[in-house]
């Protein structure tokens, strides 16, 4: 018989405090009945305070194996997922080899199913090798072990308008979604960072909105035009905001996603020249992230996606221009989004679990994560304590990397406990292959 | 930029700047007169006149001194122009002990027409003291050209040489300690004359 | 000051130091012994990542007009391998014991990078970094303007002087140019009015942030303006080949229309000068007839840059090496 776990006095969505029985995988009660059937083995967490989630989903996330392991590894990246609240990740496809055939995602799903900290959804590529050129087998990637159903060569934009009409037409078969990283390539040759005020003053090449902009809308019509599903990345301006708004008011089937750090930091970050905070899409002016903000809010922005893109040191300790693109997220995501949205009084618990839970579990067709929380329902939970305060010592996270655009920030909320179908993999904030913190004074190695 | 912080060098007290106040005055408005008078009939006299006579004032307050010398000297020996005899000579760029203190503004050197080579050039100072500045002035003199001879001109000596210099005309010799800070006042850079000194036993 | 990264980095008093400075410097360049021993015992390194025979051997004169030790690096960067080289590089120098490090690189922001980084202890000097800053050369037109349209061509004193007032018009690839970046900074510190003219694609979005006017026809800011001086920029032959087709279509029709030939040559103020960063496109941006003529001061630039180099370099060696060096006043 599994472990079973009595939640004291927890605030479902931030609702009223109840006791909540957790066995055998699922949700077994709620209220007076929780403490009732608990049984004397079960184990009691003093949820007194804490706020209790269905298990964040990412539907964005760089695991880095196979091929990049000096940066993370899908222990190390699922490892951190879990300390983060997750229960399930969607692994990009931009490994090496990349995930673009059946053996490979199921390659991937299968190391994370042996780590056991998160359920991994390999994503597919869209073209063979991210080259733009040819379809991948699509059909094939969603007919394996790892039941692929979000597709994306993302890191590279799909910019042939062709391809990307074929791949949204093909995706149908199987209900699957492309999830389109929209870069224009030719007019974002050698950019560095958005391109605006900052960027002319500080001589670094400019990406400019327009760039992203105008595959959105192409996108969206081509998607209205074939009747098919659409999901946008880490959408990043104002201009973006717009167009999704556009086109869900014409019953357009798009999904949008917005990364923490594009909820709260600016180009304004890039005057220092530190390369942490080089990402793609970049950082935007305060306008723009006002404007996802609101259409976090509101609805236009369907979720929040981490794109969590772990990187070696060497990769971010020099010059601008030479340094990698993209941020660590995972452990931060849930922190950036309270203090940027339910600290601020523009989105509720319940709105959390809805944007980082069940919608992103909803676009990937994940059917047993992001459900309600209900008896019967399969035990994927999150216990935040949304009084702490913490400070960001990337060294001192679960992922292997150390660029976080946050560090040294004193952020709200702290992952208190995480289960996955039931069993907790954090406990006490710490993760339960080191549930005393011994193992912390080694380093991150201890997870690889 | 604000001006110097901290214990002035003697000489550099930027001007205008006032010295602490419980200075005591040891020579007056007239006593430097008489001094510079008595100064310039000395050069006369060692140097047989004025022909190739040339007076370099180290900036900031050996100008005036110069200037106020070149005066006199035009004033008592016929055929002289104080135009003709005066100039400045900046050492800042010679000197040895720049990395000991914030950086200095370099001042102007401006020879008279007739140049330096082979002329008698007597260097002009307020304070003579350990003789770095001096000796940074020697140096600078040697990349201007050839005198045929230097010779030093200084309104006070208080002592407490640290290289083998003197001067050849001497204002006042002022015994001093050196946790004793000597201050001269020019009424072309602050104001008024007067030499003070201030500090020490107390 | 302990490093100059960027003409932001000057306020107008120092910037007017440096002026100054430099003027003495000029001085002693006019004698027989052009050599001081100021910094004796420093060690100058020239880190230069990009290609620059004219200004590295500006700054190597400078140094040694100074009695500074120098080392010169030259590592062109094809070969390097991206970021490692300039962390290594630069821990290499401190532990040679480099005062002072003048690095010219071709990703802006590397200069910052060394000065911030702490992986040198010197003092670091940007001699040009990607299309972001040249300090030195902003601070050496700012002196050349300044001998000639306050000075009167060198024969007024101009100690304590700045630029209020005069207009400056800057002609050429503003989008990738560090030393409009720079000037445009520091003439508008001095007081001056700067005017840029370029076609719409060589001009940068953002521009409108700057301090300075921003126009596409020339010929109406020559008139209107009359300008004191017009400073040319270079513009790379590879502009016009680049994805899309280029920033302009010709080498003929961006001389048409931005190029200093003779009618406009004719057409500036009796006083007015003609500046150039250097290197020239004889024929390009500037005719030869332009460059060649007595109001151009292109030559006294380079003379000028030692000077101002070796007061860069006094300023920021000679004096005790704390974080916040002050300066004494006069």
């Amino acid at each position: 018989m599994s472990t079973r776990y009595l939640l004291r006095a927890v605030a479902p969505l931030g609702g009223d405090a109840v006791d909540v029985l957790l066995a055998d995988g699922v949700i077994a009660a709620i209220g007076a009945d929780a403490s009732a059937e608990a049984g004397p083995d079960a184990i009691e967490v003093d949820g007194a305070g804490l706020v209790l989630l269905p298990g964040l989903v990412d539907l964005h996330t760089h695991l880095r194996e196979p091929g990049r392991e000096d940066a993370e590894t899908v222990l190390s990246g699922t490892r951190a997922a879990a300390l983060g609240g997750f229960t399930a990740v969607h692994a990009m496809a931009n490994t090496t080899p990349t995930q673009d055939t059946a053996g490979v995602v199921e390659q991937v799903w299968r190391l994370g199913r042996d780590a056991g900290w998160v359920d991994v959804r390999p994503v597919g590529a869209v073209s063979v090798g991210l080259e733009g050129e040819q379809l991948a087998e699509l059909g094939a990637m969603a007919g394996s072990a790892a039941r692929v159903r979000v597709f994306s060569d993302d890191g590279k934009c799909v910019h042939d308008p062709v391809l990307m009409r074929r791949a949204l037409e093909y995706t149908k078969a199987f209900d699957g979604v492309v999830s389109q990283h929209s870069q224009e390539p030719r007019l974002t040759a050698g950019a560095q960072m958005h391109e605006g005020v900052v960027s002319a003053e500080i001589g670094l090449a400019g990406w400019p909105a327009v760039a992203e902009e105008a595959i959105i809308a192409r996108d969206v019509l081509l998607a209205e035009h074939v009747g098919a599903r659409l999901h946008v990345c880490h959408l990043s301006t104002a201009g973006s905001v717009e167009i999704i708004r556009w086109a869900k008011s014409r019953g357009i089937d798009v999904t949008a996603e917005v990364t923490p750090h594009h909820l709260m930091l600016t180009d304004e970050e890039a005057r220092g020249y530190d390369p942490v905070f080089k990402v793609n899409p970049p950082l935007r002016t305060a306008a723009d992230v006002e404007a996802v903000r609101a259409g976090l809010a509101d609805g236009t922005i369907d979720i929040v996606a981490t794109d969590h893109a772990p990187h070696p040191r060497e990769d971010k300790d020099c010059e601008w221009a030479a340094a990698a693109f993209g941020m660590t997220g995972l452990e931060t995501a849930l922190s950036v989004v309270q203090e940027a949205m339910v600290d601020t009084g523009r989105m509720t618990w319940a709105d959390v679990a809805r944007v980082l839970s069940s919608t992103p579990a909803a676009i990937g067709r994940v059917e047993d994560q992001g459900r309600p929380l209900a008896v019967g329902e399969p035990a994927n939970l999150t216990l935040v304590d949304p009084a702490a305060r913490r400070t960001v010592v990337p060294e001192e996270q679960g992922t292997a990397s150390a660029n976080s655009p946050f560090r040294g920030r004193r952020l709200p909320g702290a992952v208190v406990a995480t289960f996955l179908r039931g069993r907790a993999t954090v406990l006490d904030g710490r993760p339960q292959d080191d549930p005393d913190g011994s193992l912390r004074a080694v380093g991150r190695e201890a997870a690889l | 930029m604000s001006s110097g912080t901290g214990a002035p060098i003697d000489g550099a007290r930027p001007a205008g700047t006032a010295p602490s106040p419980d200075a005591t005055v040891v020579l007056g408005a007239a006593e430097i007169g008489r001094a510079l008078t008595r100064i310039a009939h000395e050069i006369l006299e060692r140097n047989k006149g004025g022909a190739d006579l040339v007076l370099l004032g180290i900036p900031t307050r050996g100008q005036p001194l110069a200037q106020r010398l070149a005066q006199r000297l035009a004033e008592v020996e016929p055929g002289l122009e104080a135009v003709d005899l005066v100039g400045s000579l900046d050492v800042t760029m010679h000197r040895d002990d720049l990395a000991q203190h914030p950086t200095r503004t370099i001042g102007r050197t401006v020879l008279p027409d007739g140049g330096i080579d082979g002329k008698v050039v007597v260097l002009v100072d307020d304070v003579l003291y350990s003789g770095r500045t001096i000796r940074a002035a020697l140096d600078a003199l040697s990349d201007l050209g050839r005198p045929r001879a230097v010779q030093l001109a200084a309104l006070v000596d208080r002592g407490h040489r640290e290289l083998p210099i003197r001067a050849d005309y001497v204002g006042k010799n002022l015994p001093t300690s050196t946790s004793e800070r000597v201050s001269v006042l020019l009424a072309e850079t602050d104001g008024q004359d007067a030499v003070l000194i201030s500090g020490g036993a107390r | 000051m302990k490093h100059l990264l960027s003409a932001q980095d000057l306020d107008r008093a120092t910037a007017i130091r440096v002026l100054d400075t430099a003027g003495q410097m000029a001085a002693t360049q006019s004698r027989e012994i052009k050599k001081l021993p100021t910094l004796r015992g420093r060690t100058v390194v020239n880190l230069f990542f990009e290609d620059s025979t004219r200004t590295r051997i500006s700054f190597e004169t400078a140094a040694k007009r100074l009695s500074a030790d120098v080392i010169n690096f030259s590592a062109k960067g094809s070969s390097v391998s991206k970021g490692e080289s300039l962390k290594d590089t630069a821990q290499t120098l401190q532990a040679m014991g480099a005062d002072a490090v003048v690095i010219r690189h071709h990703a802006s922001g590397a200069p910052h990078m060394l000065a911030h980084s702490g992986w040198t202890d010197g003092a670091v000097v940007n001699a040009g970094d990607g299309t972001h800053q040249h300090p030195t050369q902003a601070l050496l037109d700012a002196y050349t303007i300044r001998r000639h349209l306050v000075g009167d061509g060198g024969r007024a004193d101009v100690t304590g002087r700045d630029l209020d007032g005069l207009r400056v018009v800057i002609v050429g690839d503003v989008l990738h140019s560090r030393v409009a970046r720079s000037n445009v900074q520091l003439l508008h510190t001095l007081g001056a009015q700067v005017t840029l003219v370029a076609p719409p694609t060589l001009v940068p979005v953002g521009v409108e942030a700057w301090p300075a006017r921003v126009s596409y026809d020339l010929d109406a800011v020559l008139a209107d303006e009359q300008p004191d001086a017009v400073m040319m920029l270079r513009v790379q032959r590879e502009r016009m080949s680049t994805a899309g087709g280029g920033f302009f279509p010709s080498p003929v029709e961006y001389s048409r229309g931005y190029g200093l030939d003779g009618r406009r040559l004719r057409a500036l103020a009796d006083h007015a000068i003609v500046m150039h960063p250097g290197p020239m496109n004889r024929g390009l941006e500037i005719s030869a007839e332009a460059a060649d003529s007595p109001r151009a001061v292109i030559v006294e630039q380079v003379a000028n840059g030692v000077a101002v180099r070796m007061a860069v370099l006094y300023m920021l060696l000679a004096g005790e090496q704390t974080t916040n060096v002050k300066v004494e006043a006069a």
